[in-house]
Protein backbone atom coordinates (compact mmCIF):
# COMPACT_ATOMS: atom_id res chain seq x y z
CA UNK A 1 0.00 0.00 0.00
CA UNK A 2 1.69 3.16 -1.04
CA UNK A 3 1.48 5.68 1.68
CA UNK A 4 3.86 8.51 1.44
CA UNK A 5 3.03 10.04 4.90
CA UNK A 6 5.58 10.50 7.39
CA UNK A 7 5.34 11.22 10.79
CA UNK A 8 6.30 14.49 11.71
CA UNK A 9 8.59 16.96 10.49
CA UNK A 10 11.80 15.23 11.69
CA UNK A 11 10.76 12.73 9.66
CA UNK A 12 10.50 14.78 6.51
CA UNK A 13 13.81 16.35 6.50
CA UNK A 14 15.54 13.43 7.69
CA UNK A 15 18.45 12.31 5.56
CA UNK A 16 18.84 15.78 3.74
CA UNK A 17 23.23 15.61 3.71
CA UNK A 18 25.50 18.78 3.78
CA UNK A 19 25.92 20.30 0.55
CA UNK A 20 23.20 19.00 -0.91
CA UNK A 21 21.61 21.26 -3.58
CA UNK A 22 17.71 21.96 -1.90
CA UNK A 23 14.89 23.23 -4.53
CA UNK A 24 12.66 25.55 -2.33
CA UNK A 25 9.12 26.72 -3.64
CA UNK A 26 7.19 29.76 -2.89
CA UNK A 27 7.36 33.29 -4.09
CA UNK A 28 8.07 35.33 -1.28
CA UNK A 29 5.72 33.79 1.47
CA UNK A 30 3.23 32.67 -0.82
CA UNK A 31 4.19 28.68 -1.13
CA UNK A 32 6.82 28.83 1.00
CA UNK A 33 7.07 25.47 3.28
CA UNK A 34 8.42 27.58 6.49
CA UNK A 35 7.41 24.73 8.65
CA UNK A 36 9.97 22.66 6.60
CA UNK A 37 13.06 25.31 6.80
CA UNK A 38 12.39 25.26 10.73
CA UNK A 39 12.94 21.20 10.21
CA UNK A 40 15.91 21.28 8.15
CA UNK A 41 17.14 23.86 10.59
CA UNK A 42 16.49 21.73 13.28
CA UNK A 43 17.80 18.94 11.03
CA UNK A 44 21.43 20.43 10.87
CA UNK A 45 22.60 20.16 7.64
CA UNK A 46 24.91 22.46 6.33
CA UNK A 47 27.02 23.97 3.32
CA UNK A 48 23.69 24.02 0.88
CA UNK A 49 23.46 25.32 -2.10
CA UNK A 50 19.58 26.59 -2.40
CA UNK A 51 17.20 27.02 -5.26
CA UNK A 52 14.62 29.59 -4.63
CA UNK A 53 13.15 32.64 -6.52
CA UNK A 54 14.29 34.53 -3.68
CA UNK A 55 16.61 34.93 -0.72
CA UNK A 56 14.16 35.20 2.43
CA UNK A 57 12.65 37.71 4.42
CA UNK A 58 12.75 38.56 8.29
CA UNK A 59 14.74 36.04 10.20
CA UNK A 60 12.95 32.59 10.33
CA UNK A 61 11.98 30.35 7.75
CA UNK A 62 14.93 30.60 4.11
CA UNK A 63 16.70 33.45 6.11
CA UNK A 64 16.50 31.56 9.54
CA UNK A 65 18.72 28.69 8.14
CA UNK A 66 21.02 31.95 5.92
CA UNK A 67 21.51 33.39 9.38
CA UNK A 68 22.63 29.97 10.74
CA UNK A 69 24.94 30.11 8.54
CA UNK A 70 23.71 26.68 6.46
CA UNK A 71 23.59 27.94 3.10
CA UNK A 72 26.92 28.19 1.47
CA UNK A 73 25.13 29.56 -1.93
CA UNK A 74 22.03 30.73 -3.38
CA UNK A 75 20.80 30.37 -6.50
CA UNK A 76 17.55 33.00 -7.79
CA UNK A 77 16.35 35.53 -9.80
CA UNK A 78 15.26 38.30 -6.98
CA UNK A 79 17.67 38.45 -4.02
CA UNK A 80 16.53 42.05 -2.91
CA UNK A 81 12.62 42.31 -1.29
CA UNK A 82 11.37 44.35 1.74
CA UNK A 83 13.20 42.36 4.69
CA UNK A 84 15.51 40.60 3.03
CA UNK A 85 18.08 41.43 5.88
CA UNK A 86 19.86 38.36 6.22
CA UNK A 87 21.07 37.97 2.89
CA UNK A 88 22.09 41.50 2.40
CA UNK A 89 24.37 41.11 5.63
CA UNK A 90 25.74 37.95 4.19
CA UNK A 91 26.24 39.32 0.65
CA UNK A 92 28.26 42.66 1.71
CA UNK A 93 30.41 41.03 4.10
CA UNK A 94 31.27 38.22 1.28
CA UNK A 95 29.32 35.25 3.35
CA UNK A 96 27.15 33.75 0.77
CA UNK A 97 27.91 33.00 -2.75
CA UNK A 98 24.82 34.34 -5.66
CA UNK A 99 24.20 32.60 -8.65
CA UNK A 100 21.63 34.90 -10.52
CA UNK A 101 19.09 33.60 -12.66
CA UNK A 102 16.42 35.23 -14.93
CA UNK A 103 12.91 33.92 -13.20
CA UNK A 104 11.50 32.16 -16.02
CA UNK A 105 14.93 30.65 -17.10
CA UNK A 106 15.28 29.14 -13.44
CA UNK A 107 12.11 27.15 -13.60
CA UNK A 108 12.40 25.90 -17.08
CA UNK A 109 15.83 24.74 -16.17
CA UNK A 110 14.07 22.49 -13.00
CA UNK A 111 11.85 21.61 -16.01
CA UNK A 112 14.38 20.25 -18.10
CA UNK A 113 16.12 18.19 -15.44
CA UNK A 114 12.53 17.06 -14.45
CA UNK A 115 11.84 16.09 -18.25
CA UNK A 116 15.40 14.22 -18.62
CA UNK A 117 16.34 16.69 -21.06
CA UNK A 118 20.11 17.85 -21.32
CA UNK A 119 19.46 21.39 -21.82
CA UNK A 120 17.25 24.16 -23.93
CA UNK A 121 18.53 27.27 -26.06
CA UNK A 122 16.72 30.28 -24.83
CA UNK A 123 16.73 33.83 -26.19
CA UNK A 124 16.50 35.41 -22.79
CA UNK A 125 19.90 37.59 -21.84
CA UNK A 126 21.50 37.21 -25.23
CA UNK A 127 24.51 39.76 -25.45
CA UNK A 128 24.11 40.73 -21.67
CA UNK A 129 26.08 39.75 -18.90
CA UNK A 130 24.09 36.68 -17.55
CA UNK A 131 24.95 34.78 -20.99
CA UNK A 132 28.39 35.74 -20.39
CA UNK A 133 30.41 32.63 -21.20
CA UNK A 134 27.26 30.54 -21.84
CA UNK A 135 27.42 28.20 -25.65
CA UNK A 136 25.43 30.61 -28.08
CA UNK A 137 23.76 29.37 -31.91
CA UNK A 138 21.98 31.23 -34.42
CA UNK A 139 18.22 29.31 -35.23
CA UNK A 140 16.10 30.26 -37.61
CA UNK A 141 17.75 33.96 -37.57
CA UNK A 142 17.78 34.69 -33.86
CA UNK A 143 20.16 34.11 -31.18
CA UNK A 144 20.00 31.63 -28.80
CA UNK A 145 21.81 30.82 -25.67
CA UNK A 146 22.31 26.80 -24.17
CA UNK A 147 20.80 26.71 -20.73
CA UNK A 148 21.67 23.34 -18.68
CA UNK A 149 19.24 21.70 -16.16
CA UNK A 150 19.30 22.25 -12.81
CA UNK A 151 18.48 19.43 -10.50
CA UNK A 152 18.26 19.08 -6.98
CA UNK A 153 18.94 16.37 -4.36
CA UNK A 154 15.93 17.15 -2.25
CA UNK A 155 12.76 19.64 -2.53
CA UNK A 156 10.90 21.30 0.03
CA UNK A 157 7.71 22.07 -1.21
CA UNK A 158 4.08 23.39 0.12
CA UNK A 159 0.87 22.60 -1.16
CA UNK A 160 -2.85 22.47 -0.11
CA UNK A 161 -4.48 19.35 -0.21
CA UNK A 162 -2.47 15.58 -0.15
CA UNK A 163 -3.96 12.19 -0.46
CA UNK A 164 -1.70 9.11 0.31
CA UNK A 165 -0.61 8.38 -3.08
CA UNK A 166 0.80 12.44 -2.80
CA UNK A 167 -1.48 13.60 -5.21
CA UNK A 168 -1.13 17.18 -4.69
CA UNK A 169 -3.50 20.80 -5.34
CA UNK A 170 -2.27 23.92 -4.93
CA UNK A 171 -3.93 27.59 -3.68
CA UNK A 172 -4.12 30.53 -6.12
CA UNK A 173 -0.52 31.94 -6.51
CA UNK A 174 0.78 29.26 -4.32
CA UNK A 175 1.41 27.16 -7.19
CA UNK A 176 4.28 29.00 -8.58
CA UNK A 177 7.90 27.14 -8.33
CA UNK A 178 6.45 23.95 -5.92
CA UNK A 179 4.86 21.39 -9.18
CA UNK A 180 8.42 21.88 -11.56
CA UNK A 181 10.52 21.57 -8.29
CA UNK A 182 8.77 18.46 -7.47
CA UNK A 183 9.05 17.17 -10.68
CA UNK A 184 13.02 18.33 -10.10
CA UNK A 185 14.73 16.71 -7.08
CA UNK A 186 15.64 13.27 -6.66
CA UNK A 187 13.52 13.49 -2.98
CA UNK A 188 10.23 15.92 -3.00
CA UNK A 189 9.35 16.41 0.42
CA UNK A 190 5.98 18.57 1.12
CA UNK A 191 4.44 19.63 3.74
CA UNK A 192 0.20 19.80 2.98
CA UNK A 193 -2.64 21.92 4.89
CA UNK A 194 -4.83 19.13 4.50
CA UNK A 195 -5.03 15.42 4.15
CA UNK A 196 -7.68 13.92 1.64
CA UNK A 197 -8.83 10.17 1.49
CA UNK A 198 -7.98 8.72 -1.99
CA UNK A 199 -10.17 10.10 -4.53
CA UNK A 200 -11.52 12.75 -2.77
CA UNK A 201 -9.37 14.75 -4.90
CA UNK A 202 -11.01 15.03 -8.81
CA UNK A 203 -8.48 13.49 -10.97
CA UNK A 204 -9.06 16.55 -12.67
CA UNK A 205 -7.99 18.93 -10.16
CA UNK A 206 -4.52 17.25 -9.30
CA UNK A 207 -1.72 19.54 -10.64
CA UNK A 208 1.15 17.58 -9.15
CA UNK A 209 0.47 13.23 -9.25
CA UNK A 210 1.63 11.41 -6.40
CA UNK A 211 4.86 10.11 -9.00
CA UNK A 212 7.04 13.13 -8.02
CA UNK A 213 6.15 12.94 -4.72
CA UNK A 214 8.16 11.09 -1.76
CA UNK A 215 7.21 12.89 1.34
CA UNK A 216 4.45 14.29 2.75
CA UNK A 217 3.75 16.13 6.27
CA UNK A 218 0.34 17.80 6.86
CA UNK A 219 0.93 20.90 8.41
CA UNK A 220 -2.50 22.45 8.92
CA UNK A 221 -1.86 26.69 8.07
CA UNK B 1 3.49 70.38 -13.40
CA UNK B 2 5.40 67.00 -13.99
CA UNK B 3 2.68 63.85 -13.51
CA UNK B 4 3.03 61.78 -10.42
CA UNK B 5 3.80 58.44 -10.31
CA UNK B 6 -0.19 57.06 -10.39
CA UNK B 7 -0.88 59.78 -13.28
CA UNK B 8 2.20 58.26 -15.50
CA UNK B 9 0.48 54.74 -14.63
CA UNK B 10 -3.29 56.45 -15.53
CA UNK B 11 -1.14 57.35 -18.62
CA UNK B 12 0.17 54.38 -19.94
CA UNK B 13 -3.67 52.57 -19.09
CA UNK B 14 -5.45 54.82 -21.48
CA UNK B 15 -3.06 52.96 -24.38
CA UNK B 16 -4.28 49.67 -23.24
CA UNK B 17 -7.27 48.38 -25.54
CA UNK B 18 -10.05 46.16 -24.69
CA UNK B 19 -9.04 42.55 -25.19
CA UNK B 20 -5.51 42.61 -24.19
CA UNK B 21 -2.98 40.46 -22.26
CA UNK B 22 -0.52 42.26 -20.42
CA UNK B 23 2.17 42.23 -17.71
CA UNK B 24 3.09 44.73 -15.30
CA UNK B 25 6.64 44.42 -14.17
CA UNK B 26 7.49 45.82 -10.55
CA UNK B 27 7.27 49.11 -9.05
CA UNK B 28 5.58 51.84 -10.94
CA UNK B 29 4.05 49.40 -13.72
CA UNK B 30 2.54 47.91 -11.11
CA UNK B 31 0.01 50.98 -10.52
CA UNK B 32 -1.55 50.82 -13.75
CA UNK B 33 -3.65 47.74 -12.24
CA UNK B 34 -5.47 50.35 -10.11
CA UNK B 35 -6.02 52.97 -12.89
CA UNK B 36 -7.46 51.17 -15.97
CA UNK B 37 -9.99 52.27 -18.51
CA UNK B 38 -13.76 51.27 -17.32
CA UNK B 39 -15.55 49.25 -19.66
CA UNK B 40 -12.33 47.43 -21.70
CA UNK B 41 -11.58 43.61 -20.64
CA UNK B 42 -7.86 43.95 -19.67
CA UNK B 43 -6.13 40.71 -19.09
CA UNK B 44 -3.08 41.11 -16.36
CA UNK B 45 -0.46 38.67 -16.11
CA UNK B 46 1.48 38.47 -13.57
CA UNK B 47 4.80 36.34 -13.72
CA UNK B 48 4.18 34.23 -10.72
CA UNK B 49 1.34 32.28 -11.73
CA UNK B 50 -1.69 34.52 -12.37
CA UNK B 51 -3.92 35.65 -15.68
CA UNK B 52 -6.52 37.62 -14.59
CA UNK B 53 -5.14 39.79 -12.06
CA UNK B 54 -8.19 42.00 -10.16
CA UNK B 55 -7.51 45.30 -8.05
CA UNK B 56 -6.21 45.37 -4.69
CA UNK B 57 -8.27 43.62 -2.22
CA UNK B 58 -10.44 45.11 0.77
CA UNK B 59 -8.99 44.73 4.37
CA UNK B 60 -11.08 41.58 5.11
CA UNK B 61 -10.54 39.61 1.67
CA UNK B 62 -6.62 39.89 1.25
CA UNK B 63 -4.94 36.30 1.03
CA UNK B 64 -1.48 36.03 1.12
CA UNK B 65 -1.67 33.11 -1.15
CA UNK B 66 -2.72 35.74 -4.01
CA UNK B 67 -0.07 38.03 -4.82
CA UNK B 68 1.62 39.93 -7.36
CA UNK B 69 5.30 39.88 -9.02
CA UNK B 70 5.43 42.57 -6.48
CA UNK B 71 4.47 40.05 -3.89
CA UNK B 72 1.27 42.89 -2.75
CA UNK B 73 -2.17 40.98 -2.30
CA UNK B 74 -4.06 40.98 -5.33
CA UNK B 75 -7.58 39.46 -6.68
CA UNK B 76 -8.35 37.48 -9.44
CA UNK B 77 -10.87 38.46 -11.53
CA UNK B 78 -13.54 36.03 -12.68
CA UNK B 79 -12.48 34.51 -15.83
CA UNK B 80 -8.91 34.55 -14.29
CA UNK B 81 -7.01 31.14 -13.73
CA UNK B 82 -3.91 30.30 -12.09
CA UNK B 83 -0.56 28.33 -13.91
CA UNK B 84 2.66 27.58 -12.38
CA UNK B 85 5.76 29.37 -12.57
CA UNK B 86 7.14 27.29 -16.32
CA UNK B 87 3.38 27.78 -17.79
CA UNK B 88 3.43 31.07 -16.68
CA UNK B 89 6.89 31.84 -17.53
CA UNK B 90 5.67 29.94 -21.12
CA UNK B 91 3.55 32.66 -21.75
CA UNK B 92 6.40 35.23 -21.41
CA UNK B 93 8.68 33.71 -23.28
CA UNK B 94 6.63 32.47 -26.28
CA UNK B 95 5.45 35.17 -27.35
CA UNK B 96 1.53 35.02 -25.95
CA UNK B 97 1.45 38.20 -24.01
CA UNK B 98 0.63 41.45 -26.20
CA UNK B 99 2.97 43.83 -24.20
CA UNK B 100 4.87 44.00 -21.14
CA UNK B 101 5.05 47.38 -19.09
CA UNK B 102 8.45 47.39 -17.20
CA UNK B 103 10.03 50.08 -14.82
CA UNK B 104 13.46 50.72 -15.66
CA UNK B 105 17.17 52.69 -14.51
CA UNK B 106 17.72 53.90 -18.05
CA UNK B 107 16.20 53.43 -21.74
CA UNK B 108 19.06 54.38 -24.67
CA UNK B 109 17.67 55.91 -27.76
CA UNK B 110 17.98 52.33 -29.54
CA UNK B 111 15.44 51.02 -27.37
CA UNK B 112 17.86 49.25 -25.27
CA UNK B 113 16.61 48.77 -21.79
CA UNK B 114 18.43 48.85 -18.35
CA UNK B 115 16.84 47.59 -15.39
CA UNK B 116 18.34 44.52 -13.67
CA UNK B 117 21.70 45.93 -11.90
CA UNK B 118 23.23 49.16 -11.08
CA UNK B 119 26.66 47.33 -10.59
CA UNK B 120 26.42 48.31 -6.65
CA UNK B 121 28.75 45.94 -5.00
CA UNK B 122 26.94 46.83 -1.51
CA UNK B 123 23.49 46.29 -3.38
CA UNK B 124 22.98 42.91 -4.82
CA UNK B 125 21.21 42.85 -8.46
CA UNK B 126 17.83 41.43 -8.97
CA UNK B 127 16.93 40.31 -12.74
CA UNK B 128 13.33 38.68 -11.50
CA UNK B 129 11.48 37.93 -15.10
CA UNK B 130 12.76 41.19 -16.60
CA UNK B 131 15.01 39.74 -18.96
CA UNK B 132 11.98 36.78 -20.44
CA UNK B 133 9.64 39.35 -20.49
CA UNK B 134 11.87 41.92 -22.33
CA UNK B 135 12.77 39.12 -25.20
CA UNK B 136 9.14 37.37 -25.22
CA UNK B 137 6.56 39.94 -24.79
CA UNK B 138 5.13 40.95 -28.50
CA UNK B 139 5.70 45.07 -27.31
CA UNK B 140 8.01 46.25 -24.66
CA UNK B 141 6.66 49.97 -23.03
CA UNK B 142 8.35 51.22 -20.32
CA UNK B 143 7.67 53.88 -17.03
CA UNK B 144 10.12 55.96 -15.41
CA UNK B 145 10.39 59.02 -14.04
CA UNK B 146 12.53 61.33 -16.48
CA UNK B 147 15.21 61.63 -14.38
CA UNK B 148 16.97 60.77 -11.28
CA UNK B 149 16.72 61.60 -7.57
CA UNK B 150 19.68 63.45 -8.18
CA UNK B 151 19.18 65.16 -11.25
CA UNK B 152 20.63 62.60 -14.01
CA UNK B 153 18.72 61.87 -17.26
CA UNK B 154 17.68 58.14 -17.52
CA UNK B 155 16.88 58.62 -21.11
CA UNK B 156 20.27 57.86 -22.88
CA UNK B 157 22.50 57.72 -26.14
CA UNK B 158 23.77 54.53 -25.03
CA UNK B 159 22.76 52.92 -21.35
CA UNK B 160 25.49 53.36 -18.83
CA UNK B 161 24.32 50.41 -16.53
CA UNK B 162 24.22 46.33 -17.84
CA UNK B 163 21.76 45.72 -20.30
CA UNK B 164 18.86 43.73 -19.57
CA UNK B 165 18.06 43.45 -23.55
CA UNK B 166 19.14 45.02 -26.36
CA UNK B 167 16.77 47.45 -28.99
CA UNK B 168 13.44 46.23 -26.92
CA UNK B 169 11.41 49.36 -26.04
CA UNK B 170 8.89 50.91 -28.35
CA UNK B 171 7.22 53.25 -25.62
CA UNK B 172 8.45 55.28 -22.81
CA UNK B 173 5.81 57.01 -20.19
CA UNK B 174 7.73 59.73 -18.29
CA UNK B 175 6.45 62.41 -15.90
CA UNK B 176 6.96 64.61 -18.54
CA UNK B 177 6.40 63.50 -21.62
CA UNK B 178 5.32 60.03 -23.67
CA UNK B 179 8.01 59.07 -25.97
CA UNK B 180 8.52 57.03 -28.83
CA UNK B 181 11.82 54.94 -29.67
CA UNK B 182 11.37 54.81 -33.81
CA UNK B 183 14.77 54.30 -36.13
CA UNK B 184 15.13 58.11 -36.21
CA UNK B 185 15.30 57.62 -31.91
CA UNK B 186 13.64 58.96 -29.46
CA UNK B 187 10.30 60.97 -31.08
CA UNK B 188 8.07 63.40 -28.40
CA UNK B 189 4.44 62.73 -28.69
CA UNK B 190 3.21 64.24 -25.52
CA UNK B 191 4.89 66.87 -23.65
CA UNK B 192 3.25 68.57 -20.49
CA UNK B 193 2.67 72.06 -20.67
CA UNK B 194 4.32 73.77 -18.26
CA UNK B 195 7.85 72.53 -20.08
CA UNK B 196 9.12 73.87 -22.99
CA UNK B 197 10.74 71.51 -25.82
CA UNK B 198 14.34 73.22 -24.87
CA UNK B 199 14.04 72.07 -21.17
CA UNK B 200 12.57 68.71 -21.96
CA UNK B 201 15.91 68.37 -23.87
CA UNK B 202 18.03 69.85 -21.40
CA UNK B 203 16.92 66.96 -18.94
CA UNK B 204 17.38 63.87 -21.57
CA UNK B 205 21.07 63.02 -23.04
CA UNK B 206 19.61 61.90 -26.16
CA UNK B 207 18.68 63.95 -29.16
CA UNK B 208 14.56 64.46 -28.76
CA UNK B 209 12.73 64.93 -31.95
CA UNK B 210 8.99 66.52 -31.68
CA UNK B 211 6.56 64.56 -33.03
CA UNK B 212 4.60 66.60 -35.78
CA UNK B 213 1.32 66.27 -33.88
CA UNK B 214 2.84 66.63 -30.32
CA UNK B 215 0.13 67.18 -28.07
CA UNK B 216 0.07 68.43 -24.84
CA UNK B 217 0.67 65.49 -21.49
CA UNK B 218 -2.37 65.57 -19.12
CA UNK B 219 -3.44 63.26 -16.53
CA UNK B 220 -6.60 63.99 -13.88
CA UNK B 221 -6.30 63.79 -10.52
CA UNK B 222 -5.91 59.83 -9.69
Amino acid sequence: MIDKRVKGLAEAVDGIKDGAVVLTGGFGGAGSPEALYGALLEQGAKDLTIVNNNAGTGRTGLAGLMDAGRIRKIICSFPRSAGSVVFEELYKAGKIELELVPQGILSERMRCAGAGLGGFFSPVGVGTRLAEGKEEREIDGRRYVLEKPLRGDVALLKADRGDRWGNLTYNKSARNFNPTMAQAAALSIVQIREFCELGEIDPEHIITPGIFVDRMVVVPV
Amino acid sequence: MPLSRKQIAWRAAQDLEDGIYVNLGIGLPTLVADVLPEGREIVLQSENGVLGVGPAPGANEIDLDLVNAGKQPVTLLTGGSYVHHTDSFLMIRGGHLDLALLGAFEVAENGDLANWTTDDPTFPPGVGGAMDLAVGAKEIRVLLEHNTRSGEPRLRRHCEYPLTAARVVRRIYTDLAVIDVTEDGFVVREMVEDVDFDTLQAKTEAKLHRAPDMKALKAPTV
